[in-house]
């Protein structure tokens, strides 16, 4: 097998081109017009045929949580329905694994829902003339295992989910957030690549729903699956997703990370649906840094090539590194750099500031706003792995990042920070 | 006033053809339905009075009391009814009716099974086809609505007198509401449930039997409950058309003036309905 690669080496599980779904009996004919620009109303209106979903195009990375977002209506549950061909695409390819779903034959595609693909419901979908953990075995009943072998992989699952001792219970007697993690446990014992969940936590109430947010995203970092997750509420998406798609009207509006969507809106109505967000918490040191900032080497560069460096620059400190690595070591300032000049000191070392705070490129900016505060100087962001020095990140453009939403905490900052250099 | 069509004529010579052209296959349903009546009967009339009523103690014993039959709440729950059957069955007994009621139970039984065996698979078949529903709606309308006595026209006319066509318009009569509850059963499943089944991947046969079946069965128990009574209320007029039991014992009261007789085996009849009305009754609560 061929492994579709994507533009940043990933693996891509599942490939979506030119999708398109049309609900109604003239089909052909809002095709046609779908083809030539005409717009959802205008089809509804002359064909009668609603526009589920119009040419979609995405890709799916192996061992993503890719979160699919938007008002109810706008054709989410079309999509995701359409991967697992629970819904017929009118056109358009569906890539799994580089093959093409859409062109499977009847035993193929029951393969592909029995082994590949499993899916977790809003409505959660139990049975409830069976226990509980011959809900959570159905899927490999329907696969035809053993009892006694899917018995035991729905009790690892339901285990998994935190719901042992319950195995002899029915669903009747659960509460929804109990339900739903049998609907969990029941994709989870199939043990497929994929995993579908529309709207999977929507209909429990909030804590119930956050602390099953919480478990979904504890199960994911043990068994990786490729997730495609259905969601209309901005915050799911961005607590669970890797990468989110925001759609309208059957139409793909943007494709990005929550951070991306945020900073870079695509469209207005992207712009719109994100307004109510607390910028705080996703905006992170990555967008934020300016990248390749000015920096002296410590052993290279001495005393009176870090002063020229100052004066160029025209400010009066600069971050410094170790010379292979690029480790962030700390800061020097302009005042110490000219004593050591003056007492013909050939290193950079005596004059080094390494009392700073530096922080990693997945910092918030509420993460950050704490470090800054009393200080003169911007903050250092560093890669995880080496040390190495990324990027700066001004307090400046902390303070504005943050006071868009005006805090008075963040207010106090804001005075403090007009006092101090800008870098 | 003279008459412009002739329906009746028409349906004449149709039911005339048919006779004709495929009376091999009246008189397998002839020897078939005979024969299970004849032995059925034999083997219950077979059985000894107080093992019968035993049985019928424990069966109704257990449809009441189900998990807590072993317990004191089992014996509030079925207490009633075991006290009506012993009650019941011996008063048929001791008023010399037991044969005839055994007779009655048989053709009940075998019309209903029938009934049962057409109706469910055609009730299956409504519920999935919007064009086999169409059809259906307006047949088992018809059915319903016609005197029950109509059906015993053609029925004697392909069967000749005796219990065959007194258990073929019994069945006519009676298989509407397995159609009908099979159907609203199999239609009512929640539509999530299916689609979870789909989405697993499950094949149409799985779906109706691992979920829709299952799902609908209360449903289709009340079915089984209502084909039996409307079996049951048949008896009578089936007699009219040489079908044993109590029916006949009914319709020669009827005939001979005799209120004493006539009395004793409609109760008797009573006494039967109670009986299998509760009894499928519990059944189908119990799977709700
Ligand atoms: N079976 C259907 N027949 C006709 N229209 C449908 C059907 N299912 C969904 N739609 C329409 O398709 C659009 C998208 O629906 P859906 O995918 O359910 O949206 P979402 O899941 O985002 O709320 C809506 O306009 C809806 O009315
Ligand atoms: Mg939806």
């Amino acid at each position: 097998m061929t492994t579709m690669k994507s533009d940043e080496d990933k693996v891509v599980k599942l490939r979506v081109e030119d999708l398109t779904l049309i609900f109604g009996k003239r089909k052909k004919e809002a095709l046609e017009m779908l083809e030539k620009g005409a717009s959802k109303a205008e089809i509804l209106q002359k064909t009668k045929c609603t526009v589920g979903i119009s040419k979609a195009n995405f890709e799916v990375y192996e061992g993503e949580v890719f979160v699919v977002m938007g008002l109810s209506g706008s054709g989410k549950s079309t999509l995701i329905r359409c991967l697992n061909r629970l819904n017929e695409p009118t056109a358009g390819k569906v890539f799994f694994k580089d093959e093409d779903i859409t062109r499977k034959g009847n035993r193929e595609l029951l393969n592909i829902r029995r082994f590949e693909m499993s899916m977790v419901f809003q409505t959660f979908g139990l049975l409830p003339h069976k226990t509980i953990l011959e809900n959570a075995a159905f899927g490999l009943e329907l696969r035809g295992e053993p009892k006694e072998e899917r018995e035991k992989k729905a009790l690892a699952a339901l285990e998994t989910v935190g719901l042992k001792g319950y195995e002899e219970h029915y669903p009747s007697a659960m509460s929804g957030g109990m339900q739903q993690r049998v609907g969990l446990a029941r994709a989870l014992a199939n043990d497929t690549e994929v995993l579908l969940m529309d709207e999977a936590f929507s209909a429990l109430d909030p804590l119930i729903k956050s602390d099953m947010q919480d478990k979904l995203l504890q199960i994911q970092e043990k068994v990786q699956k490729t997730i495609v997750f259905i969601t209309h509420d901005l915050d799911e998406a961005i607590k669970l997703g890797d990468r989110i798609m925001i759609m309208k009207d059957g139409i793909i509006e943007q494709i990005g990370s929550a951070e991306e969507i945020l900073t870079h809106p695509a469209s207005e109505y992207v712009e719109a649906f994100v307004e109510k967000v607390d910028r705080k918490t996703i905006i992170t040191a990555e967008s934020l840094m300016f990248p390749k900032p000015s920096l002296l080497r410590v052993k290279k560069d001495g005393p009176m090539r870090a002063i020229r460096k100052m004066q160029t620059e025209g400010v009066k400190f600069l971050p410094v590194v170790e010379d292979e690595r690029r480790t962030f070591l700390g800061y020097v300032w302009l005042n110490d750099v000219l004593e050591l000049a003056e007492k013909k000191e050939m290193s950079l070392e005596k004059a080094l500031k390494t009392e700073v705070p530096s922080v990693y490129s997945d910092y918030t900016v509420e993460e950050m706003l704490p470090l800054i505060s009393g200080n003169n100087y911007p903050l250092a962001v560093v890669d995880k792995q080496g040390g190495r020095l990324l990027g700066l990140v001004t307090q400046t453009s902390l303070i504005i990042e943050a006071t868009r939403y005006g805090d008075e905490e963040v207010k106090q900052l804001i005075k403090k920070a007009n006092k101090t250099n800008r870098l | 006033m003279s008459r412009i069509i002739d329906l009746g004529k028409y349906i004449e010579i149709g039911i005339n053809a048919l006779e004709e052209n495929f009376s091999f296959l009246w008189r397998a349903i002839d020897d078939g339905i005979s024969w299970t009546v004849d032995n059925l009967s034999e083997l219950l009339l077979s059985i000894p009075f107080v093992v019968f009523l035993l049985i019928v103690v424990l069966l109704a014993y257990y449809a009441k009391a189900g998990k807590m039959m072993f317990k004191k709440e089992g014996l509030k729950k079925g207490g009633g009814l075991v006290a009506f059957v012993v009650i019941g069955l011996f008063l048929i007994y001791a008023m010399g009716y037991w044969e005839d009621a055994m007779c009655t139970t048989t053709l009940v039984l075998v019309a209903a099974f029938i009934a049962l065996v057409l109706g469910i698979p055609i009730g299956i078949l409504a519920a999935k086809n919007r064009t086999a529903d169409i059809i259906i709606r307006p047949i088992l309308d018809f059915m319903q609505t016609m005197p029950a006595f109509v059906y015993l026209i053609p029925a004697i006319f392909f069967f000749s007198v005796g219990d065959t066509p007194g258990v073929v318009a019994t069945v006519i009569f009676s298989l509407p509401p397995a159609v009908r509850l099979t159907s609203l059963g199999i239609r009512s499943v929640p539509n999530d449930v299916v689609e979870a089944g789909r989405a697993f991947g499950a094949t149409e046969k799985q779906i109706l039997y691992k979920i829709e079946l299952p799902l609908a069965m209360p449903t289709i128990l009340t079915g089984v409950n209502q084909v039996i009574l409307l079996a049951l209320s048949m008896v009578v007029i089936a007699s009219m058309v040489g079908a044993r039991g109590l029916g006949s014992v009914v319709y020669q009261g009827i005939q001979q003036n005799d209120i004493a007789k006539g009395f004793e085996s409609g109760l008797g009849i009573v006494i039967l309905a109670i009986i299998l009305d509760r009894i499928t009754q519990s059944f189908a609560n119990k799977k709700g």
